[in-house]
Protein backbone atom coordinates (compact mmCIF):
# COMPACT_ATOMS: atom_id res chain seq x y z
CA UNK A 1 0.00 0.00 0.00
CA UNK A 2 2.77 2.42 0.91
CA UNK A 3 4.56 1.62 -2.32
CA UNK A 4 2.17 4.06 -3.97
CA UNK A 5 3.13 7.68 -3.53
CA UNK A 6 -0.51 8.82 -3.52
CA UNK A 7 -1.22 6.62 -0.50
CA UNK A 8 1.80 8.02 1.34
CA UNK A 9 0.53 11.51 0.63
CA UNK A 10 -2.98 10.51 1.67
CA UNK A 11 -1.63 9.30 5.02
CA UNK A 12 0.46 12.44 5.48
CA UNK A 13 -2.48 14.70 4.70
CA UNK A 14 -4.87 12.59 6.77
CA UNK A 15 -2.58 12.71 9.81
CA UNK A 16 -2.15 16.50 9.61
CA UNK A 17 -5.86 17.05 9.14
CA UNK A 18 -6.86 14.66 11.94
CA UNK A 19 -4.66 16.42 14.51
CA UNK A 20 -5.88 19.93 13.66
CA UNK A 21 -9.49 18.75 13.40
CA UNK A 22 -9.24 17.06 16.77
CA UNK A 23 -7.90 20.12 18.60
CA UNK A 24 -10.11 22.74 16.93
CA UNK A 25 -13.13 20.45 17.07
CA UNK A 26 -12.62 19.94 20.79
CA UNK A 27 -12.91 23.66 21.43
CA UNK A 28 -15.81 23.91 18.98
CA UNK A 29 -17.87 21.26 20.77
CA UNK A 30 -16.98 22.83 24.12
CA UNK A 31 -18.16 26.24 22.87
CA UNK A 32 -21.30 24.74 21.29
CA UNK A 33 -20.44 26.26 17.92
CA UNK A 34 -21.07 23.13 15.89
CA UNK A 35 -23.64 24.85 13.71
CA UNK A 36 -21.18 27.61 12.86
CA UNK A 37 -18.52 25.00 12.07
CA UNK A 38 -20.92 23.23 9.77
CA UNK A 39 -21.71 26.46 7.98
CA UNK A 40 -18.02 27.24 7.50
CA UNK A 41 -17.62 23.81 5.96
CA UNK A 42 -20.46 24.33 3.52
CA UNK A 43 -19.07 27.73 2.52
CA UNK A 44 -15.95 25.91 1.45
CA UNK A 45 -17.93 24.30 -1.36
CA UNK A 46 -18.65 27.50 -3.39
CA UNK A 47 -15.10 28.56 -2.57
CA UNK A 48 -13.62 25.46 -4.11
CA UNK A 49 -16.15 25.28 -6.97
CA UNK A 50 -15.62 28.97 -7.77
CA UNK A 51 -11.86 28.55 -7.71
CA UNK A 52 -12.07 25.59 -10.08
CA UNK A 53 -14.39 27.58 -12.36
CA UNK A 54 -11.89 30.46 -12.45
CA UNK A 55 -9.02 28.05 -12.99
CA UNK A 56 -7.33 28.56 -9.60
CA UNK A 57 -6.37 25.72 -7.28
CA UNK A 58 -9.31 24.59 -5.13
CA UNK A 59 -7.07 24.91 -2.04
CA UNK A 60 -7.10 28.69 -2.29
CA UNK A 61 -10.85 28.69 -2.71
CA UNK A 62 -11.27 26.66 0.48
CA UNK A 63 -8.98 28.83 2.59
CA UNK A 64 -10.21 32.13 1.20
CA UNK A 65 -13.91 31.45 1.54
CA UNK A 66 -13.72 29.70 4.90
CA UNK A 67 -11.67 32.48 6.50
CA UNK A 68 -13.83 35.23 5.02
CA UNK A 69 -17.04 33.60 6.18
CA UNK A 70 -15.57 33.04 9.65
CA UNK A 71 -15.02 36.80 9.89
CA UNK A 72 -18.55 37.36 8.59
CA UNK A 73 -20.11 35.07 11.20
CA UNK A 74 -18.00 36.73 13.89
CA UNK A 75 -19.26 40.13 12.72
CA UNK A 76 -22.91 39.12 13.02
CA UNK A 77 -24.37 40.97 15.97
CA UNK A 78 -24.92 38.66 18.88
CA UNK A 79 -27.29 39.77 21.58
CA UNK A 80 -27.48 38.09 24.93
CA UNK A 81 -30.81 36.31 25.06
CA UNK A 82 -33.70 35.48 22.76
CA UNK A 83 -31.52 35.94 19.70
CA UNK A 84 -30.68 32.29 19.28
CA UNK A 85 -33.53 31.54 16.89
CA UNK A 86 -32.75 34.58 14.82
CA UNK A 87 -29.07 33.74 14.71
CA UNK A 88 -29.47 30.13 13.68
CA UNK A 89 -31.97 30.98 10.96
CA UNK A 90 -29.48 33.54 9.62
CA UNK A 91 -26.73 30.92 9.64
CA UNK A 92 -29.06 28.47 7.91
CA UNK A 93 -29.80 30.98 5.18
CA UNK A 94 -26.09 31.67 4.70
CA UNK A 95 -25.54 27.91 4.37
CA UNK A 96 -28.22 27.33 1.78
CA UNK A 97 -27.13 30.36 -0.19
CA UNK A 98 -23.50 29.22 -0.12
CA UNK A 99 -24.46 25.81 -1.45
CA UNK A 100 -26.65 27.39 -4.14
CA UNK A 101 -23.75 29.58 -5.21
CA UNK A 102 -21.49 26.54 -5.31
CA UNK A 103 -23.97 24.69 -7.48
CA UNK A 104 -24.19 27.71 -9.78
CA UNK A 105 -20.38 27.77 -10.15
CA UNK A 106 -20.34 24.05 -10.88
CA UNK A 107 -22.98 24.41 -13.59
CA UNK A 108 -21.17 27.42 -15.04
CA UNK A 109 -17.96 25.41 -15.12
CA UNK A 110 -19.67 22.43 -16.72
CA UNK A 111 -16.94 20.16 -15.46
CA UNK A 112 -17.39 16.48 -15.17
CA UNK A 113 -19.79 15.39 -12.45
CA UNK A 114 -17.30 13.39 -10.40
CA UNK A 115 -15.65 16.67 -9.51
CA UNK A 116 -18.77 17.70 -7.60
CA UNK A 117 -18.84 14.45 -5.68
CA UNK A 118 -15.18 14.84 -4.74
CA UNK A 119 -15.78 18.39 -3.50
CA UNK A 120 -18.80 17.33 -1.48
CA UNK A 121 -17.76 13.92 -0.21
CA UNK A 122 -14.00 14.05 -0.27
CA UNK A 123 -11.30 12.11 -1.97
CA UNK A 124 -7.92 10.89 -0.84
CA UNK A 125 -6.64 10.32 -4.33
CA UNK A 126 -4.36 12.70 -6.12
CA UNK A 127 -3.09 14.75 -3.18
CA UNK A 128 0.12 16.38 -4.35
CA UNK A 129 3.29 17.06 -2.37
CA UNK A 130 2.61 20.78 -2.64
CA UNK A 131 -0.85 20.32 -1.13
CA UNK A 132 0.60 18.34 1.76
CA UNK A 133 3.07 21.16 2.39
CA UNK A 134 0.30 23.79 2.41
CA UNK A 135 -1.77 21.63 4.76
CA UNK A 136 1.22 21.22 7.06
CA UNK A 137 2.07 24.94 7.17
CA UNK A 138 -1.52 25.99 7.86
CA UNK A 139 -1.90 23.24 10.45
CA UNK A 140 1.26 24.25 12.32
CA UNK A 141 0.14 27.89 12.26
CA UNK A 142 -3.35 27.05 13.51
CA UNK A 143 -2.06 24.77 16.25
CA UNK A 144 0.48 27.34 17.39
CA UNK A 145 -2.22 29.99 17.55
CA UNK A 146 -4.52 27.66 19.46
CA UNK A 147 -1.65 26.87 21.82
CA UNK A 148 -1.14 30.56 22.53
CA UNK A 149 -4.82 31.37 23.13
CA UNK A 150 -5.65 27.92 24.54
CA UNK A 151 -5.84 28.75 28.27
CA UNK A 152 -7.82 32.00 28.06
CA UNK A 153 -10.01 30.44 25.35
CA UNK A 154 -10.81 27.50 27.63
CA UNK A 155 -11.67 29.93 30.43
CA UNK A 156 -13.80 32.08 28.12
CA UNK A 157 -15.56 29.01 26.70
CA UNK A 158 -16.45 27.46 30.04
CA UNK A 159 -17.61 30.62 31.78
CA UNK A 160 -17.69 33.71 29.55
CA UNK A 161 -19.15 36.03 32.19
CA UNK A 162 -16.53 35.40 34.85
CA UNK A 163 -13.76 35.41 32.22
CA UNK A 164 -15.02 38.78 31.03
CA UNK A 165 -15.04 40.11 34.59
CA UNK A 166 -11.46 38.90 35.05
CA UNK A 167 -10.38 40.96 32.05
CA UNK A 168 -10.13 38.15 29.47
CA UNK A 169 -10.89 39.60 26.00
CA UNK A 170 -13.84 37.24 25.41
CA UNK A 171 -15.07 38.87 22.23
CA UNK A 172 -11.64 39.00 20.62
CA UNK A 173 -11.01 35.38 21.53
CA UNK A 174 -14.26 34.30 19.95
CA UNK A 175 -13.39 36.08 16.69
CA UNK A 176 -9.89 34.58 16.70
CA UNK A 177 -11.30 31.13 17.36
CA UNK A 178 -13.81 31.39 14.52
CA UNK A 179 -11.02 32.32 12.09
CA UNK A 180 -8.94 29.37 13.31
CA UNK A 181 -12.00 27.16 12.94
CA UNK A 182 -12.41 28.43 9.38
CA UNK A 183 -8.82 27.49 8.57
CA UNK A 184 -9.26 24.06 10.14
CA UNK A 185 -12.48 23.40 8.29
CA UNK A 186 -10.80 24.38 5.03
CA UNK A 187 -8.09 21.79 5.76
CA UNK A 188 -10.50 19.05 6.71
CA UNK A 189 -12.75 19.69 3.68
CA UNK A 190 -9.96 18.75 1.33
CA UNK A 191 -9.89 15.21 2.73
CA UNK A 192 -13.46 14.50 3.83
CA UNK A 193 -15.29 16.83 1.46
CA UNK A 194 -17.46 19.74 2.55
CA UNK A 195 -20.38 17.63 3.66
CA UNK A 196 -18.51 15.21 5.89
CA UNK A 197 -16.31 17.64 7.83
CA UNK A 198 -18.38 16.82 10.89
CA UNK A 199 -16.97 13.30 10.95
CA UNK A 200 -13.52 14.53 11.97
CA UNK A 201 -14.49 17.81 13.61
CA UNK A 202 -17.38 16.87 15.89
CA UNK A 203 -17.45 13.15 16.52
CA UNK A 204 -13.93 12.65 17.96
CA UNK A 205 -14.39 15.75 20.12
CA UNK A 206 -17.78 14.58 21.33
CA UNK A 207 -16.24 11.19 22.13
CA UNK A 208 -13.38 12.78 24.06
CA UNK A 209 -15.74 14.88 26.13
CA UNK A 210 -17.95 11.88 26.86
CA UNK A 211 -15.00 9.78 28.04
CA UNK A 212 -13.29 12.34 30.25
CA UNK A 213 -14.24 15.63 31.84
CA UNK A 214 -10.62 16.71 32.35
CA UNK A 215 -9.55 19.12 29.60
CA UNK A 216 -6.08 17.76 28.82
CA UNK A 217 -7.08 14.12 28.93
CA UNK A 218 -10.20 14.55 26.79
CA UNK A 219 -8.22 16.65 24.30
CA UNK A 220 -5.66 13.83 24.00
CA UNK A 221 -8.43 11.27 23.54
CA UNK A 222 -10.02 13.47 20.87
CA UNK A 223 -6.83 13.69 18.83
CA UNK A 224 -6.21 9.98 19.28
CA UNK A 225 -9.69 9.08 18.06
CA UNK A 226 -9.41 11.42 15.08
CA UNK A 227 -6.08 9.87 14.07
CA UNK A 228 -7.27 6.30 14.53
CA UNK A 229 -10.44 6.93 12.55
CA UNK A 230 -8.58 8.59 9.68
CA UNK A 231 -5.94 5.90 9.42
CA UNK A 232 -8.45 3.07 9.65
CA UNK A 233 -10.65 4.72 7.02
CA UNK A 234 -7.71 5.20 4.65
CA UNK A 235 -6.67 1.56 4.96
CA UNK A 236 -10.19 0.21 4.51
CA UNK A 237 -10.99 2.58 1.66
CA UNK A 238 -7.82 1.44 -0.09
CA UNK A 239 -8.90 -2.20 0.00
CA UNK A 240 -12.67 -1.73 -0.52
CA UNK A 241 -14.65 -0.31 -3.44
CA UNK A 242 -16.57 2.15 -1.26
CA UNK A 243 -15.70 5.83 -0.81
CA UNK A 244 -13.59 7.13 2.06
CA UNK A 245 -16.36 9.48 3.24
CA UNK A 246 -18.48 6.52 4.19
CA UNK A 247 -15.69 4.84 6.18
CA UNK A 248 -14.60 7.98 8.04
CA UNK A 249 -18.13 8.79 9.17
CA UNK A 250 -18.94 5.18 10.04
CA UNK A 251 -15.83 4.61 12.16
CA UNK A 252 -16.17 7.96 13.92
CA UNK A 253 -19.83 7.35 14.64
CA UNK A 254 -19.14 3.82 15.91
CA UNK A 255 -16.54 5.16 18.35
CA UNK A 256 -18.93 7.88 19.54
CA UNK A 257 -21.80 5.45 20.08
CA UNK A 258 -19.40 3.07 21.83
CA UNK A 259 -18.28 5.85 24.18
CA UNK A 260 -21.89 6.78 24.96
CA UNK A 261 -22.72 3.13 25.67
CA UNK A 262 -19.67 2.71 27.92
CA UNK A 263 -20.65 5.80 29.89
CA UNK A 264 -24.17 4.48 30.39
CA UNK A 265 -22.85 1.12 31.65
CA UNK A 266 -20.41 2.87 33.99
CA UNK A 267 -23.12 5.14 35.38
CA UNK A 268 -25.45 2.22 35.97
CA UNK A 269 -22.68 0.43 37.83
CA UNK A 270 -21.97 3.54 39.89
CA UNK A 271 -25.65 3.77 40.78
CA UNK A 272 -25.66 0.12 41.84
CA UNK A 273 -22.59 0.61 44.03
CA UNK A 274 -24.21 3.61 45.69
CA UNK A 275 -27.43 1.69 46.23
CA UNK B 1 -36.94 44.00 -21.46
CA UNK B 2 -39.37 43.28 -24.30
CA UNK B 3 -37.58 40.03 -24.97
CA UNK B 4 -37.92 39.13 -21.31
CA UNK B 5 -41.67 39.93 -21.34
CA UNK B 6 -42.10 37.85 -24.48
CA UNK B 7 -40.12 35.05 -22.87
CA UNK B 8 -42.40 35.05 -19.84
CA UNK B 9 -45.50 35.01 -22.08
CA UNK B 10 -44.17 31.93 -23.86
CA UNK B 11 -42.94 30.33 -20.70
CA UNK B 12 -46.20 28.60 -19.82
CA UNK B 13 -46.34 27.04 -23.26
CA UNK B 14 -43.83 24.47 -22.04
CA UNK B 15 -45.38 21.58 -20.10
CA UNK B 16 -42.24 21.17 -17.95
CA UNK B 17 -42.58 24.80 -16.77
CA UNK B 18 -46.27 24.32 -15.99
CA UNK B 19 -45.46 21.17 -14.01
CA UNK B 20 -42.68 22.95 -12.17
CA UNK B 21 -45.05 25.79 -11.22
CA UNK B 22 -47.81 23.41 -10.07
CA UNK B 23 -45.46 21.33 -7.94
CA UNK B 24 -43.38 24.30 -6.84
CA UNK B 25 -46.40 26.16 -5.49
CA UNK B 26 -47.34 23.26 -3.20
CA UNK B 27 -43.74 22.79 -2.13
CA UNK B 28 -43.23 26.50 -1.48
CA UNK B 29 -46.43 26.82 0.55
CA UNK B 30 -45.56 23.82 2.75
CA UNK B 31 -41.97 24.97 3.24
CA UNK B 32 -43.03 28.52 4.11
CA UNK B 33 -45.59 27.43 6.71
CA UNK B 34 -43.48 24.70 8.30
CA UNK B 35 -40.42 26.96 8.12
CA UNK B 36 -42.21 29.58 10.22
CA UNK B 37 -42.52 27.12 13.10
CA UNK B 38 -39.02 25.74 12.53
CA UNK B 39 -37.56 29.22 13.02
CA UNK B 40 -39.91 30.00 15.90
CA UNK B 41 -38.94 26.81 17.72
CA UNK B 42 -35.19 27.24 16.98
CA UNK B 43 -35.13 23.93 15.16
CA UNK B 44 -33.27 25.10 12.07
CA UNK B 45 -30.52 22.66 12.90
CA UNK B 46 -33.01 19.77 13.01
CA UNK B 47 -34.35 20.85 9.61
CA UNK B 48 -30.79 20.79 8.35
CA UNK B 49 -30.31 17.27 9.70
CA UNK B 50 -33.49 16.10 7.99
CA UNK B 51 -32.25 17.45 4.68
CA UNK B 52 -29.23 15.15 4.93
CA UNK B 53 -31.49 12.26 5.82
CA UNK B 54 -33.50 13.04 2.70
CA UNK B 55 -30.39 12.60 0.58
CA UNK B 56 -29.62 9.20 2.05
CA UNK B 57 -33.24 8.05 1.91
CA UNK B 58 -33.62 8.91 -1.74
CA UNK B 59 -30.37 7.22 -2.72
CA UNK B 60 -31.10 4.15 -0.59
CA UNK B 61 -34.42 3.76 -2.41
CA UNK B 62 -32.68 4.17 -5.76
CA UNK B 63 -29.97 1.67 -4.78
CA UNK B 64 -32.52 -1.05 -3.99
CA UNK B 65 -34.58 -0.17 -7.05
CA UNK B 66 -37.52 1.79 -5.63
CA UNK B 67 -38.89 5.21 -6.54
CA UNK B 68 -36.73 7.88 -4.89
CA UNK B 69 -39.85 9.52 -3.43
CA UNK B 70 -40.72 6.41 -1.41
CA UNK B 71 -37.32 6.54 0.25
CA UNK B 72 -37.58 10.29 0.75
CA UNK B 73 -40.88 10.33 2.60
CA UNK B 74 -40.38 7.15 4.63
CA UNK B 75 -36.94 8.08 5.94
CA UNK B 76 -37.50 11.79 6.63
CA UNK B 77 -40.80 11.27 8.47
CA UNK B 78 -39.44 8.30 10.44
CA UNK B 79 -36.19 10.07 11.38
CA UNK B 80 -38.02 13.32 12.18
CA UNK B 81 -40.38 11.58 14.58
CA UNK B 82 -37.51 9.46 15.91
CA UNK B 83 -35.35 12.50 16.68
CA UNK B 84 -38.22 14.00 18.64
CA UNK B 85 -38.80 10.73 20.52
CA UNK B 86 -35.14 10.34 21.50
CA UNK B 87 -35.07 13.57 23.41
CA UNK B 88 -37.19 14.04 26.49
CA UNK B 89 -38.37 17.50 25.62
CA UNK B 90 -38.31 16.85 21.89
CA UNK B 91 -35.44 19.29 21.43
CA UNK B 92 -32.43 17.15 20.51
CA UNK B 93 -28.91 18.32 21.35
CA UNK B 94 -26.77 19.90 18.61
CA UNK B 95 -23.85 17.51 18.99
CA UNK B 96 -26.11 14.46 18.85
CA UNK B 97 -27.89 15.71 15.74
CA UNK B 98 -24.59 16.67 14.15
CA UNK B 99 -23.03 13.27 14.74
CA UNK B 100 -26.07 11.36 13.55
CA UNK B 101 -26.46 13.34 10.38
CA UNK B 102 -22.78 13.20 9.46
CA UNK B 103 -23.03 9.43 9.65
CA UNK B 104 -26.29 9.42 7.71
CA UNK B 105 -24.60 11.42 4.96
CA UNK B 106 -21.75 8.93 4.95
CA UNK B 107 -24.32 6.19 4.41
CA UNK B 108 -25.76 8.26 1.58
CA UNK B 109 -22.35 8.29 -0.07
CA UNK B 110 -22.24 4.52 0.25
CA UNK B 111 -25.66 4.19 -1.41
CA UNK B 112 -24.60 6.61 -4.11
CA UNK B 113 -21.59 4.49 -4.96
CA UNK B 114 -23.68 1.30 -4.78
CA UNK B 115 -26.26 2.84 -7.10
CA UNK B 116 -23.79 4.19 -9.62
CA UNK B 117 -21.62 1.09 -9.77
CA UNK B 118 -24.00 -1.85 -9.45
CA UNK B 119 -27.02 -0.78 -11.49
CA UNK B 120 -26.79 -0.51 -15.20
CA UNK B 121 -29.52 2.14 -15.18
CA UNK B 122 -27.74 4.18 -12.53
CA UNK B 123 -25.86 7.28 -13.51
CA UNK B 124 -23.67 9.75 -11.73
CA UNK B 125 -26.24 12.52 -12.12
CA UNK B 126 -28.63 10.84 -9.65
CA UNK B 127 -26.64 12.06 -6.68
CA UNK B 128 -26.48 15.59 -8.05
CA UNK B 129 -30.23 15.59 -8.73
CA UNK B 130 -31.03 14.55 -5.17
CA UNK B 131 -28.55 17.02 -3.69
CA UNK B 132 -29.52 20.02 -5.79
CA UNK B 133 -33.00 19.16 -7.02
CA UNK B 134 -34.41 18.85 -10.50
CA UNK B 135 -37.73 20.68 -10.47
CA UNK B 136 -37.78 20.98 -14.27
CA UNK B 137 -37.67 17.19 -14.37
CA UNK B 138 -41.01 16.79 -12.56
CA UNK B 139 -43.54 14.93 -14.68
CA UNK B 140 -47.24 15.83 -14.78
CA UNK B 141 -48.28 13.22 -12.21
CA UNK B 142 -45.25 13.86 -9.99
CA UNK B 143 -46.01 17.57 -9.89
CA UNK B 144 -49.67 16.92 -9.01
CA UNK B 145 -48.59 14.60 -6.19
CA UNK B 146 -46.12 17.24 -4.96
CA UNK B 147 -48.87 19.90 -4.98
CA UNK B 148 -51.28 17.63 -3.10
CA UNK B 149 -48.72 16.61 -0.48
CA UNK B 150 -47.88 20.28 -0.02
CA UNK B 151 -51.56 21.08 0.49
CA UNK B 152 -51.89 18.21 2.97
CA UNK B 153 -48.93 19.50 5.00
CA UNK B 154 -50.46 22.98 5.06
CA UNK B 155 -53.83 21.58 6.23
CA UNK B 156 -52.13 19.50 8.95
CA UNK B 157 -50.17 22.51 10.24
CA UNK B 158 -53.28 24.68 10.22
CA UNK B 159 -55.12 21.97 12.16
CA UNK B 160 -52.52 21.86 14.96
CA UNK B 161 -51.54 25.51 14.48
CA UNK B 162 -53.01 27.09 17.61
CA UNK B 163 -51.74 24.59 20.21
CA UNK B 164 -48.43 24.31 18.33
CA UNK B 165 -47.97 28.07 18.48
CA UNK B 166 -48.73 28.05 22.20
CA UNK B 167 -46.38 25.12 22.82
CA UNK B 168 -43.62 26.76 20.77
CA UNK B 169 -43.78 30.17 22.45
CA UNK B 170 -44.06 28.95 26.03
CA UNK B 171 -43.79 25.16 26.42
CA UNK B 172 -43.97 25.17 30.22
CA UNK B 173 -47.16 27.21 30.49
CA UNK B 174 -48.67 25.25 27.59
CA UNK B 175 -47.90 21.96 29.34
CA UNK B 176 -49.44 23.28 32.55
CA UNK B 177 -52.59 24.20 30.62
CA UNK B 178 -52.89 20.62 29.37
CA UNK B 179 -51.51 21.11 25.86
CA UNK B 180 -49.79 17.86 24.75
CA UNK B 181 -46.42 19.57 24.17
CA UNK B 182 -44.43 16.40 23.62
CA UNK B 183 -46.93 14.91 21.18
CA UNK B 184 -47.03 18.18 19.26
CA UNK B 185 -43.23 18.22 19.09
CA UNK B 186 -43.21 14.73 17.58
CA UNK B 187 -46.02 15.48 15.11
CA UNK B 188 -44.31 18.70 14.11
CA UNK B 189 -40.93 17.10 13.40
CA UNK B 190 -42.72 14.41 11.36
CA UNK B 191 -44.33 17.22 9.33
CA UNK B 192 -40.91 18.87 8.92
CA UNK B 193 -39.74 15.52 7.59
CA UNK B 194 -42.57 15.40 5.05
CA UNK B 195 -41.78 18.97 3.99
CA UNK B 196 -38.09 18.13 3.65
CA UNK B 197 -38.99 15.22 1.37
CA UNK B 198 -41.22 17.56 -0.67
CA UNK B 199 -38.66 20.29 -0.95
CA UNK B 200 -35.90 17.85 -1.92
CA UNK B 201 -37.71 17.30 -5.21
CA UNK B 202 -37.71 21.01 -5.95
CA UNK B 203 -34.51 22.50 -4.60
CA UNK B 204 -32.62 19.39 -3.53
CA UNK B 205 -31.54 18.08 -0.16
CA UNK B 206 -28.74 20.59 0.26
CA UNK B 207 -30.72 23.72 -0.53
CA UNK B 208 -34.03 23.03 1.18
CA UNK B 209 -32.84 24.80 4.30
CA UNK B 210 -32.92 28.04 2.32
CA UNK B 211 -36.57 27.50 1.45
CA UNK B 212 -37.39 26.60 5.07
CA UNK B 213 -35.45 29.32 6.85
CA UNK B 214 -35.25 32.36 4.55
CA UNK B 215 -38.97 33.17 3.96
CA UNK B 216 -39.78 32.42 7.60
CA UNK B 217 -36.89 34.53 8.85
CA UNK B 218 -37.96 37.38 6.58
CA UNK B 219 -41.59 37.16 7.74
CA UNK B 220 -40.55 37.28 11.39
CA UNK B 221 -38.46 40.34 10.69
CA UNK B 222 -41.34 42.14 8.97
CA UNK B 223 -44.09 41.53 11.51
CA UNK B 224 -44.31 40.41 15.12
CA UNK B 225 -47.89 39.11 14.91
CA UNK B 226 -47.76 35.33 14.66
CA UNK B 227 -50.61 34.65 12.23
CA UNK B 228 -49.66 37.47 9.92
CA UNK B 229 -46.03 36.28 9.92
CA UNK B 230 -47.15 32.72 9.23
CA UNK B 231 -49.05 33.61 6.08
CA UNK B 232 -46.46 36.16 5.00
CA UNK B 233 -43.88 33.37 5.20
CA UNK B 234 -46.05 31.19 2.93
CA UNK B 235 -46.48 34.01 0.41
CA UNK B 236 -42.77 34.82 0.39
CA UNK B 237 -41.82 31.18 -0.11
CA UNK B 238 -44.23 30.71 -3.01
CA UNK B 239 -43.07 33.98 -4.59
CA UNK B 240 -39.45 32.87 -4.21
CA UNK B 241 -40.24 29.61 -6.01
CA UNK B 242 -42.08 31.39 -8.84
CA UNK B 243 -39.42 34.07 -9.26
CA UNK B 244 -36.64 31.49 -9.14
CA UNK B 245 -38.31 29.35 -11.81
CA UNK B 246 -38.83 32.38 -14.04
CA UNK B 247 -35.25 33.52 -13.54
CA UNK B 248 -33.91 30.10 -14.40
CA UNK B 249 -36.12 29.96 -17.49
CA UNK B 250 -34.80 33.31 -18.70
CA UNK B 251 -31.17 32.47 -17.92
CA UNK B 252 -30.81 28.75 -18.66
CA UNK B 253 -27.26 28.51 -17.29
CA UNK B 254 -28.62 29.26 -13.82
CA UNK B 255 -30.02 26.08 -12.24
CA UNK B 256 -33.59 26.53 -10.91
CA UNK B 257 -32.76 25.45 -7.36
CA UNK B 258 -29.90 27.94 -7.10
CA UNK B 259 -32.18 30.68 -8.46
CA UNK B 260 -34.95 29.86 -5.96
CA UNK B 261 -32.58 29.95 -3.01
CA UNK B 262 -30.94 33.13 -4.30
CA UNK B 263 -34.34 34.86 -4.50
CA UNK B 264 -35.27 33.62 -1.03
CA UNK B 265 -31.98 34.93 0.34
CA UNK B 266 -32.52 38.28 -1.38
CA UNK B 267 -35.99 38.49 0.21
CA UNK B 268 -34.44 37.86 3.61
CA UNK B 269 -31.77 40.52 3.09
CA UNK B 270 -34.43 42.98 1.97
CA UNK B 271 -36.44 42.23 5.10
CA UNK B 272 -33.37 42.86 7.25
CA UNK B 273 -33.03 46.28 5.64
CA UNK B 274 -36.77 47.07 5.84
CA UNK B 275 -37.72 45.45 9.11
CA UNK B 276 -35.14 46.85 11.47
CA UNK B 277 -37.31 49.76 12.67
CA UNK B 278 -40.46 47.94 13.78
CA UNK B 279 -38.23 45.35 15.42
CA UNK B 280 -36.32 47.83 17.51
CA UNK B 281 -39.59 49.52 18.45
CA UNK B 282 -40.99 46.18 19.59
CA UNK B 283 -37.82 45.50 21.56
CA UNK B 284 -38.07 48.93 23.20
CA UNK B 285 -41.69 48.19 24.12
CA UNK B 286 -40.81 44.81 25.56
CA UNK B 287 -37.82 46.01 27.55
CA UNK B 288 -39.65 47.54 30.56
CA UNK B 289 -41.88 44.47 30.88
CA UNK B 290 -38.93 42.04 30.78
Amino acid sequence: MFAYHFMVNAFRAGTIVAIVAGVAGWFMVLRRETFAGHTLALVGFPGAAGAVWLGISATWGYFGFCTASALLIAALPRSARGARAEESSAIGIVQAFALAAGFLFVSLYRGYLNGVNALLFGSFLGITDAQVLVLLLVAVGALAALGVIGRPLLFASVDPDIADARGVPVRLLSVAFLVLLGLTVAEVSQITGTLLVFALLVMPAATGQVVSARPVRSLAITVGVALAVTWAALVVAYYSPYPIGFWVTTFAFAVYVGALGARRVRRRRAVMVVA
Amino acid sequence: MIAAAGGIAHMFGHPFIRNAFVGGTGIGAAAGLVGYFVVLRSQVFAGDALSHVAFTGALAALAIGLDARVGLFVTTIAIGAGMALLDRRAHPDDVVIGSVFAWVLGLGVLFLSLYTTSRSTGNGAAGINVLFGSIFGLGASASRVAAMVGAAVVVAIVAIGRPLLFASVDPDVAAARGVPVRLLGIAFLALVGATAAEATQAVGALLLLGLLAAPAGAAQRLTTRPYRAMWLSVVLAVVAVWAGLTLSYLAPRVPPSAAIVAVATAVYLASVALGSRPRSRAAAGAAPAG
